[in-house]
């Protein structure tokens, strides 16, 4: 036996999952709340306490590696140039790296806006604007904004490279921290997300583990080396791709409902299916995450109000379902008081309905469409983003999802039929849940032990 | 290098000859911006801000030109793009139509340059050059 532990800090608990990597099995989970504003290893302690009493078995722990989305996660502002093009490469690199965009600016800043990214409570700036060899002087401009209002948080640059040496220029010896890196837009619509992503993650494992506390964990575990969200990404990844000769489950998608938010995971090209289809806007990335910060079973419950009428959500619930239901009180209650769990029927069923609306929205959100344009040669169409009617498997994760009896029902929502427009939702995907709550755990073990973390996915989501 | 930006306006997908002009101006030294076919006015917009091109040159074939390209001066006005030259070219009207008129209601509508059907690439060339340089 060679137990290897798998620590993820996250918001709520610390989960540990320890794994065997001699026998490749799951030995046993185990966790307990977090404690970021007294010493972080108190939970840590106390989640490998009940994991050891259950478990008498292991007598070693041969290695360990963490994640973290503790004390907030991590935060980010994307700045760029045009809205669909330069802005949007930079939300989709926080993404890719596992951040939560919070701060989103276009164009030139102007000193309100610089004030208000100063403010807010973030802990990286992505500035980006302009291809290679295009417009620099946005980007110059918004650089020397952040100057101005002196930033104090890391500056990552990743536009044009030809506005690099002036930006050097004004934010050498200022004391600003930043990082110059690729251009995330470098050609038109083209992506490129891979040296910001990794300094993201540097940034995020050198400095911001540390701001929020979590950096004493260090000592006692060794290095937390990413976000808990980007482990999912790997996880997801690894899941789609295979490893030497251990095959992937090819195209697939992750849909992991939390308190606060909604992320979705989709692995896959997504390109159009047909011929008389032209893919229009930013290219996207094979392994791509939304995150919806207002779809949330209790910190964003309040704003589902503001979303779904009355009469919509009362389609969510199920048909036999007899209960009264105060649509309105019932948010209310789980956004303040955001423990909540609920006991009568009546409450699992409202809970239900709020997942349903989480993921059908969210789903809504993260598929590409298509438009029709009548052309004298016939009907074409505009598909914008990923067509994903023909991934193979939907993957379940978050609380709600682990914790409820029949979690396929709720995720039958990703191939409903939508009104609103001709959204490329998988058609007829295979429905898993990741009921032992391991993918996190499988995308920190993948940076080691691909292999097994594969065969340990394949094993355990069901 | 300067950079241009090209494509086929409106719902138009005629694709060989955006591909000859990407083509003969790349050679001829361009840094050459190809939305494509089906560019709305915005795809050809945007795509000029980031690439700080100095000219948009819009084809059109099915004859819907005119109506794809009304606007097309004020919103790049309205971009910060009032600089940037604008050609338009192919069949741009409907029908058969005195080439003067024609030409004279699309520089109403603020095209620097407007091409007769049947007009190679290679004469917008020296026009590009004296507009915009190299």
């Amino acid at each position: 036996m060679k137990p290897y532990l798998l620590v993820d800090f996250g918001s709520t608990y610390t989960k540990l999952t320890c794994v065997d990597l001699e026998g490749e099995y799951i030995i046993g989970t185990s966790k307990a709340p977090t404690t970021v504003e007294t010493n972080v290893l108190d939970g840590y302690d106390r989640a490998l306490e009940w994991l050891m009493k259950d478990h008498p078995e292991i007598d070693e722990i041969s290695g360990i590696s963490a994640c973290s989305s503790a004390a907030g996660g991590l935060k980010m502002a994307a700045i760029g140039l045009v809205e669909e093009l330069t802005v949007e490469a930079a939300k989709r690199t926080c993404l890719g790296a596992g951040a939560i965009v919070t701060e989103v600016f276009s164009h030139h800043m102007n000193k309100r806006e610089a004030k208000r990214l100063k403010e807010a409570n973030i802990d990286i700036v992505l500035l980006a604007g302009g291809t290679d060899g295009g417009n620099k002087e946005c980007i110059v401009h918004n650089a020397q904004k952040l100057k101005d209002v002196d930033i104090q948080v890391p500056v990552i640059i990743a536009g044009n490279k030809d506005a690099q040496d002036d930006i050097d220029e004004i934010l050498e010896n200022t004391g600003i921290e930043y990082y110059i890196v690729n251009n995330v837009m470098p050609k038109l619509k083209i992506l490129n997300v891979k040296e910001a992503k990794h300094v993201i993650r540097k940034i995020f494992i050198d400095k911001i583990i540390e701001a929020k506390g979590i950096k004493k964990a260090e000592a006692k575990i060794g290095e937390i080396i990413m976000p808990t969200p980007e482990a999912v990404l790997l996880a997801a990844e690894l899941l789609s791709n295979g490893y030497e000769d251990e095959e992937g489950y090819g195209e697939l998608m992750i849909v992991d409902i939390g308190g606060a938010t909604t992320d979705v995971h989709t692995m896959g090209d997504g390109y159009p299916k047909r011929t008389e289809v032209v893919l229009k806007g930013l290219q996207e990335p094979f392994a791509k995450r939304t995150v919806e910060g207002d779809l949330g079973m209790r910190y964003s419950a309040n704003a589902l109000l503001s979303l779904v009428s009355n009469f919509e959500f009362k389609k969510y619930f199920e048909e036999d379902d007899d209960c009264e239901h105060d649509i309105q009180t019932s948010l209310h209650r789980r956004a303040e008081n955001v423990d909540f769990i609920p006991k009568t029927k009546s409450e699992e069923d409202f809970d239900e309905a709020i997942a349903k609306i989480c993921c059908d929205m969210s789903m809504s959100r993260h598929v590409g469409h298509v438009e029709v344009v009548h052309t004298p040669l016939g009907e074409m169409y505009y598909q914008t983003g990923k067509d994903l009617t023909d991934l193979k498997y939907v993957i379940g994760t978050g609380g709600v999802l682990i914790n409820h009896d029949d979690a396929k029902k709720i995720l039958k929502q990703v191939n409903k039929k939508s009104d609103k427009k001709l959204e490329l939702r998988p058609a007829n995907p295979s429905i898993l849940i990741d009921k032992s709550y391991i993918l996190a755990a499988m995308g920190i073990l993948s940076q080691k032990y691909p292999k097994i973390a594969l065969k340990l996915m394949k094993q355990y989501l069901m | 290098m300067k950079t241009v930006v090209i494509g086929v306006i409106g719902a138009d997908v005629h694709a060989v000859g955006n591909k000859i002009i990407d083509y003969v101006l790349t050679e001829k030294g361009y840094n050459v911006v190809n939305t494509g076919v089906l560019s709305s006015q915005e795809d050809f917009i945007s795509a000029a801000i980031e690439t700080d091109a100095k000219a948009i040159l819009v084809s059109s074939l099915y004859g819907h030109g005119e109506m794809d390209c009304v606007f097309f001066k004020e919103k790049c006005e309205e971009a910060g793009l009032g600089h940037v030259k604008l050609y338009v070219g192919g069949n741009i009207v409907v029908g058969k139509q005195d080439f003067n008129k024609v030409e004279k209601r699309f520089k109403k509508m603020g095209f620097d340059r407007v091409y007769a059907p049947g007009m190679k690439i290679e004469c917008a060339l020296d026009d590009l050059r004296e507009d915009i340089g190299i």
